[in-house]
Order: C-alpha cells, then sequence, then structure tokens
C-alpha cells in the first residue's frame, strides 16, 4: 500500500491497543452472561436468584457472583479420565477458544475515526472478505467440540460431540445461506461496507430481507449449541455433553468460548440486520466536528452496536426459558428439509428481483 | 499496514489465552487421583465398555453431505459479489446452478440420506 513507516507505527499501536480492547471485552462477556442467565430467569420465574456476592456492604445484584465462580473453578482439581487421549485432551479447550477469539476481532465496532490525521478502522482484523473471514474461522469451532468429546473416553462425551458437530455444520448451510442475499443487495464482502450502507431504517437487512434474517437467527441458536437446540448437552440425556469430563478451568475455557461465539454472532446480527454502528436519521460519523471532539463517534458507535447486541444476548435467554428442546430427528429434518429449501428459494428470488429492478 | 498482521496476533493470542485457561487447570488445583475418581463417569457405575464403539452411521452421511453443501454456499458467495457485474447473465447460470443442485437434493431427500429414526 505504500505505507511510510511512520504511519505503520502508529497502525500497528492502534491496532495493539483496539486489539486489548475487544479482548478485554471478550474476557469479560462470559462472567457478566452467566449472570444474566441466572438473573433473568430467576425473575422469570418469581424468585431472586444470586444476589449476595458483592464488595463489602454492596451487593451489586449478585454481580460479583460470576467471579467468585470464576476463582474457585480455577483452584478446583483437575480429574484427568482414566483412557483419555492424554494430548487431545488437554488441547480441546484451545481449539475452541480461539476461533470465538479471533472472529469477534473482525466485527466493525464502529465508524473510521481520524485522530492525529490518521484514518483508523474500529475493527481490528479489517479484510475485504469479512464474511468469508467470519465463516472460514468460527468453522474451526467444531473441532473443539469433537477431539473434547473423542478424547475424554466417555460414552456421553462422545455422543454429544457427535450431535454437537453433525448440528453445527447442518446448521452452517443455512447460516451462510442465509447471508447471501445480504451480499446480493449490499453488493460487498466487507461489513463496514454493509454497515454503511444501513444509513436509514428502510435501508436495514431485517427491511429488505426479512426470511434471511429469520433464517439467521433459526442457524444462530443452533450454531452455538443454544436452547431450543441444545441436544450436545441434553442434561436428561447426556449428562453435560461433549465437556462432561471436564472439570476445573478447561471447562471454563468451553464456556468462554460458547459465550464469546454469542457475543460474535448477536454482533454480527446487529451489524447485517440491524444497521451496525448506524442510527436511524442521524449520522453518527457527523459528531466529530459537532462536540469537536475526535474520536467521539467511535465511542457513541460502539455504544449503539453494543446495545444492539445486547438485545440478541437477552433473546438468548429469553428463548432458553421459553421454548423447550427439540427432538434430534425433528432438529435435523429443520435444517436440511426446511431451511436450505427455504435459503435457496430466498437467494433465486432475491436475484430475479434485484435483476428485474437494476438490470 | 498488512491486514494479516491482526490475524497473527488473534491467534496468538487465541491460543495464549486457551493454553493458560488448560494450563491453570493442570497446575493451580490440588491433585488426589484415586482409581475411582479417574473413572469415565458413567452415572456412579463401573463402566461396561469402552467409549469408542459402534456410532450411527447417519453423522458419516451428514459429514459428506454437508461438505457438498457447503461448496455450493462458498460458490454463490462469489457470484453474489459479481452479482452487478454479470447481469442477466448471472442470473441464469446459477438458475442452471440451482437446478443441478436441487435435483441433487431431491435425489439426497428420496433415498431416505436425512431420515433419522
Amino acid at each position: 500500500m505504500g505505507l511510510t513507516m511512520n504511519e505503520f507505527t502508529v497502525q500497528f499501536i492502534a491496532t495493539l491497543l483496539k486489539f486489548a480492547v475487544i479482548a478485554g471485552l471478550c474476557i469479560n462477556i462470559p462472567p457478566i452472561m452467566v449472570w444474566a442467565e441466572r438473573r433473568v430467569p430467576a425473575f422469570m420465574q418469581r424468585r431472586k436468584g444470586p444476589n449476595r456476592v458483592g464488595i463489602f456492604k454492596w451487593r451489586l445484584y449478585g454481580l460479583l457472583q460470576s467471579a467468585a465462580d470464576a476463582v474457585k473453578l480455577i483452584f478446583k482439581e483437575e480429574v484427568v479420565p482414566e483412557g483419555a487421549a492424554k494430548a487431545f485432551y488437554h488441547i480441546a479447550p484451545v481449539f475452541s477458544v480461539f476461533p470465538a477469539i479471533m472472529v469477534a476481532m473482525a466485527i466493525p465496532y464502529g465508524p473510521d475515526i481520524q485522530l492525529f490525521g490518521y484514518t483508523i478502522p474500529l475493527s481490528v482484523i479489517r479484510v475485504d472478505v469479512g464474511f468469508l473471514f467470519i465463516f472460514a474461522i468460527s468453522s474451526l469451532a467444531v473441532y473443539g467440540v469433537t477431539i473434547a468429546g473423542w478424547a475424554s473416553n466417555n460414552k456421553y462425551s462422545l455422543l454429544g460431540a457427535l450431535r454437537a458437530s453433525a448440528q453445527m455444520i447442518s446448521y452452517e448451510i443455512p447460516l451462510g445461506m442465509s447471508l447471501i442475499p445480504i451480499v446480493l443487495l449490499y453488493g460487498s464482502l466487507d461489513l463496514n461496507t454493509i454497515v454503511i450502507a444501513q444509513s436509514q431504517i428502510w435501508k436495514w437487512g431485517v427491511v429488505l430481507s426479512p426470511i434471511s434474517f429469520c433464517l439467521f437467527v433459526i442457524a444462530m441458536f443452533a450454531e452455538t449449541n443454544r436452547a431450543p437446540f441444545d441436544l450436545a448437552e441434553a442434561e436428561g440425556e447426556l449428562v453435560a455433553g461433549f465437556h462432561t469430563e471436564y472439570t476445573s478451568a478447561k471447562f471454563a475455557a468451553f464456556f468462554l468460548a460458547e459465550y464469546v461465539s454469542m457475543f460474535v454472532l448477536s454482533c454480527l446480527a446487529a451489524t447485517v440486520f440491524f444497521g451496525g454502528w448506524q442510527i436511524p436519521f442521524f449520522d453518527i460519523r457527523s459528531l466529530d466536528v459537532l462536540i469537536g471532539i475526535p474520536g467521539v463517534s467511535g465511542l457513541v458507535g460502539f455504544g449503539v452496536l453494543f446495545v444492539k447486541a445486547a438485545f440478541f444476548m437477552w433473546l438468548y435467554v429469553w428463548v432458553r426459558w421459553t421454548i423447550p428442546r427439540f427432538r434430534y430427528d425433528q432438529l435435523m429434518s429443520l435444517g436440511w428439509k426446511f431451511m436450505i429449501p427455504i435459503g435457496l428459494l430466498n437467494v433465486v428470488v432475491t436475484a430475479i428481483v434485484l435483476a428485474v429492478i437494476r438490470f | 499496514m498488512n491486514v494479516y498482521i491482526p490475524v497473527l496476533i488473534a491467534l496468538g493470542f487465541g491460543v495464549a489465552l486457551g493454553s493458560i485457561l488448560s494450563g491453570l487447570a493442570h497446575f493451580m488445583g490440588p491433585r488426589n487421583p484415586r482409581p475411582e475418581k479417574n473413572d469415565p463417569y458413567e452415572c456412579g457405575v463401573p463402566k461396561v465398555t469402552g467409549a469408542t464403539e459402534k456410532m450411527s452411521v447417519k453423522f458419516y452421511l451428514t459429514a459428506i453431505l454437508f461438505i457438498l453443501f457447503d461448496i455450493e454456499t462458498i460458490f454463490l458467495y462469489l457470484w453474489a459479489k459479481a452479482f452487478p457485474q454479470l447481469g442477466w447473465f448471472g442470473v441464469i447460470e446459477v438458475m442452471v446452478f440451482m437446478t443441478i443442485l436441487v435435483v441433487g437434493y431431491i435425489y439426497v431427500v428420496k433415498r431416505g440420506a436425512l431420515e433419522w429414526d
């Protein structure tokens, strides 16, 4: 790109700073979500939920319960089951965690900001093919699940891993197909370009392609193995699924991966279908000039995206405590016999309608 | 700056975080192994057979079908990106492609490859 050394240094430092912020966010999302996932159903079922653990006399609605749980988990004994494939057993949490972290870096968290004469994009990884990058990396999460289940030398783990991997790969097809109409509509594979194109409410993905949105939300729940598609860890049948034999911080690693990928898919849903960091009827990028502080638009954009993503995070909890679990054959036929034909039809119809309008 | 430098940083951090958590489990907690404790969990009864025994062939079938259909999805992404340049030619070409895909899909459904009993 013909950059000078100075610009390279600035961009490198900016990347490290952005990286630190997003990585901190990724590590802090799981404890907060665990807390929310115990408090929200408590309110739904008219009980209290964890509300004691706090600092001194401030209870903070029990928010520090998760911190206490994390510390407790780290100091628990690790029990490696007899006959486990040791190397794979220890490496499986790593395979689970790194795809989730990597995908979180590819989301555009705000508009490009101008600082000290440099243009700094607010996503850590800015590749032109954002969609393909996200799908490629998030597919790797299947390996963590499969290796964990296979290496544990436990029937429940193996069954859970088989179910989870079959489910994840089955719903990856509808997930991919649901976003093709979005690429057709906005003509780009870059997530930031798609967000910029959604400046008004009637240009949002959810308005232009509602079927895509429905497919995406269903596939999103299945892809993260969450209720009503949590067949992989159906407590009544499989104890805990693929992580039955995992204890201590390794168990925490699987939860970290699960919640971070939930957060990433929530961000992706907000970015693609609800305008990302954009607000309808107001251009956030003009805030820099309006207020006079450079970079304030980035902060506001980040806040807007976070609120939109928080809605989907809450939807995960809401649905989990509302809808009962599917049966496995129902799950697979929903994916293969319903969502794939609808997805294909959606692509064809969108293409024809666009061709009639544009050409 | 090369766009793949952040990718490498993210990869390094992700692997490091996973390894640290995995290592914390290994080195922080107490270690009191006993034969009963180390048995794979089987609801409290001694295990009867090994874990890696027979499994349903349906899972293999799902994996094979996934590879076929996922490649079509990736192909459609590239077509969608080139859609404005291709015009009506692209639409008709993708119709032909879809027809072949749907014929294959109907064959798979008719042979009962997607039935779970």
